[in-house]
């Protein structure tokens, strides 16, 4: 789960990290009236959305105070913003964060991330403040620095105070950088994040202040943070991804007209990969789950049927805990509730395959079995590009 | 010999009593491994079809000799139970749990690691010796063969698919694992693959690898240099949009790292034979074998 950065930024403050003032506006008469009373020359108006990139896509606008502060907010309220990591759908703006624009002297990046190959809470420092971290990464990795925190001791005093002294030499500003990396990594830990991010950090005089923060919590750990529930966006998030969720299923919208049911993670994305390679594009990502019950392979038959998109509906089951009789119930549960316009080609191998083929036989249903799974992908994508052909 | 687990693991489960740990601890001795014992706190005395339930991971050990251990418990409370077998004695860990917090995970992991034991997962489907007759997983046994190749992977079914494919070439396994979907695991591609360059049973590997961190590039870097038998490989996720959890909480593209292409690149520029095509895995390795 995403956090809004006036969320990331509150989580911040609450904790005594310093941040812009500001306030919020759910429409462009508040934006104007949240304006004049920083009493300040400059603003800055930003979009709130779950999505990096949004300068660059026009939702983030600065300003003066003689400007048509009105006019500008009502350009980015209401409107759906596509920035480079949105994807072509976008996401809807509500709400816009204004705040005083602070002079920046140097932007500093400070972020803490769960490093996969050690194992270890990392936090990451760079002078070169105001990219992205894998930019500077690329570009300047001698410019970033990082300590590996054990997770037994916790980060010691003496690695933020080394991060700080490698970001700056002047005793006062490392020590509200030592002071803000303690924060950063205490929201990480304290929350089960995935990221903690200010970025940038900037230096202004002799202040440092949080310009703009990113906070990404881990879904499998919310089950113990459940007053975080209250801070989720709905409106950021896709409508049949969440719906999946609830089902237990896992679900990801893509662009193409083949909609797919697979069981594990793995084989799913695989299958769409096959898919692909003869030609086909797939509707979504659809993981049933290893121990998947009728119910759940139902609902997710039923997903795929009322999506519009899908032309063709293609089922990858190598059983193992999930048993080929169970699906090929859930299955034709689905089928016989909903109808069936489409063709359904299933390529079903695995733990109680000859219970599943007889079911699937004595239907009666339409129900095409492919027994190699080469061949299958072939033929799914052959009746997607006719199917399609004839439509258009 | 295989690695990691043979016919000497004596193996215990903890959460034998429930559904899943009951289910597959039996389907596991069904396939001939050395199931010793069980534990589930408050249940001792308790027997699960003449498997004996313990108390604790100490008792089981002590009384059964048990060194490897199968573990399914609650994502919420999997933390402590790792714990638990390493302080108990245990060699090799296999977690199946899915959806434990990653930093669970990681702190228990920094115990395992600095004690010099193994964790295989968590999110794992397990690992299995075919020749030894040796399952400790969830997979479906009888797709195995025995035989002189190595399967690694980070997925389940997807191992599933690779292994049967391999299988209805008539290329044996001595030993595939899974390695987990979760960001931290504990062994890794590179931890395996050493240990599968030192077992004189296994003549090649296959590794399937996906999307999402880089612990394919960093198994290419070490094949390059180090690992002297074949390697097959396929990397899954190549039409993942970035910034998706693809299923696996592990398999993520985040801010353009962690991508097929990448690491179909780096195993290809180490020398590794990447399939393309999923359903070719199993006849790529079989060719290479007849060719060597």
């Amino acid at each position: 789960m995403n956090l809004h950065e006036y969320q990331a930024k509150e989580m911040l403050a609450t904790r005594g990290a310093p941040i812009p003032r500001g306030a919020l506006a759910y429409d462009p008469l508040s934006a104007l009236v949240a304006a004049r009373k920083l009493k300040t020359d400059k603003v800055v108006l930003k979009a709130q959305v779950h999505s990096g990139g949004r300068g660059k896509a026009g939702g983030v606008k600065v300003l003066s105070m003689s400007d048509d502060i009105r006019s500008a907010a009502a350009s980015i309220l209401g409107r759906t913003l596509v920035t480079n990591q949105t994807g072509p759908e976008g996401k809807p703006v509500s709400c816009l964060l204004i705040e005083e624009a602070p002079i920046i002297d140097s932007e500093i990046y400070l972020g803490v991330a769960l490093d996969r190959s050690s194992g270890m809470v990392t936090v990451m420092a760079s002078p070169a403040g105001g990219m992205e971290i894998e930019k500077i990464a690329a570009e300047s990795p001698d410019r970033i620095f990082t300590v590996k925190v054990n997770p037994l001791r916790g980060l010691s005093a003496f690695q933020a105070r080394e991060l700080a002294y490698n970001l700056s030499q002047d005793p006062n500003v490392a020590g509200q950088i030592n002071k803000i990396i303690n924060i950063l990594y205490d929201i990480f830990v304290s929350y089960d994040c995935t990221l903690v991010e200010i970025n940038p950090l900037i230096i202004s005089g002799d202040r440092a202040l949080a310009l703009d923060a990113k906070v990404n919590l881990d879904d499998h750990a919310l089950f113990r943070h459940p007053e975080l529930e209250k801070l989720r966006d709905r409106t950021q998030e896709d409508l049949m991804e969440l719906s999946a969720r609830q089902d237990g299923l896992s679900y990801i919208k893509l662009g193409g007209n083949i909609g797919c049911i697979v069981n594990g993670a793995g084989l799913a994305m695989a299958t769409l990969d096959l898919i692909s390679l003869h030609g086909g594009s797939p509707a979504n990502f659809l993981d049933v789950g290893g121990g998947a019950s009728e119910q759940v392979v139902s609902d997710a038959m039923s997903i795929l049927l009322d999506d519009p998109r899908v032309k063709v509906v293609f089922i990858n089951i190598f059983g193992g805990i999930l048993r080929c009789d169970v699906l090929a119930n859930g299955v034709i549960k689905a089928i016989r509730h909903r109808g069936l316009q489409l063709p359904v080609v299933a390529r079903i191998e695995g733990t109680n395959i000859a219970a599943g083929l007889e079911l699937f036989r004595e239907s009666g249903l339409p129900v095409e079995i492919i027994p190699t799974l080469d061949e299958a992908a072939r033929i799914v994508v052959q009746k997607a590009q006719t199917l399609a052909s004839k439509a258009s | 010999m295989a690695i990691l687990v043979n016919k000497d693991s004596r193996i215990i489960c903890q959460g034998i009593t429930g559904r899943n740990g009951t289910f597959h601890s039996l389907a596991c001795r069904d396939y001939g491994s050395n199931m010793v014992g069980g534990v589930t706190p408050g249940k001792k005395g308790a027997s699960v079809e003449g498997i004996p339930v313990f108390n604790t991971v100490r008792e089981a050990v002590r009384e059964t000799g048990a060194n490897v251990s199968l573990i399914f418990i609650p994502a919420a409370h999997a933390k402590d139970p790792i714990l638990e077998a390493v302080d108990a004695g245990i060699q090799v860990i296999v977690c199946i749990t899915e959806g434990i917090p990653p930093l669970d995970t990681a702190s228990a992991l920094y115990t395992v690691k600095s004690e010099g034991r193994h964790l295989i997962g968590p999110n794992t489907p397990g690992i299995i010796s075919p020749t030894d007759r040796c399952k400790v997983g969830i997979m479906p046994g009888y797709i195995h063969k025995p035989g002189r190749v190595g399967v690694i992977s980070r997925s389940g079914t997807l191992t599933y698919e690779v292994v049967d494919q391999l299988t209805k070439a008539g290329v044996g396994q001595s030993t595939c694992m899974g390695l987990g979907g979760d960001p931290v695991v504990g062994l890794s591609f590179v931890d395996t693959l050493k240990m599968f360059n030192e077992d004189p049973d296994t003549d090649a590997v296959v590794l399937i690898g996906e999307i999402g961190g880089s612990a394919e590039e960093q198994a290419a870097e070490y094949i390059r240099s180090d690992f002297n038998k074949p390697v097959v490989a396929y990397v899954a996720g190549r039409l993942a949009p970035p910034g998706k959890r693809m299923g696996h909480a592990g398999a993520i593209i985040s801010g353009g790292s962690g991508a097929a292409d990448g690491k179909i690149r780096a195993l290809s520029d180490a020398g590794v034979h990447v399939v393309e095509n999923l359903t070719m895995v199993g006849s790529a390795m079989s060719k290479i074998l007849e060719a060597s």
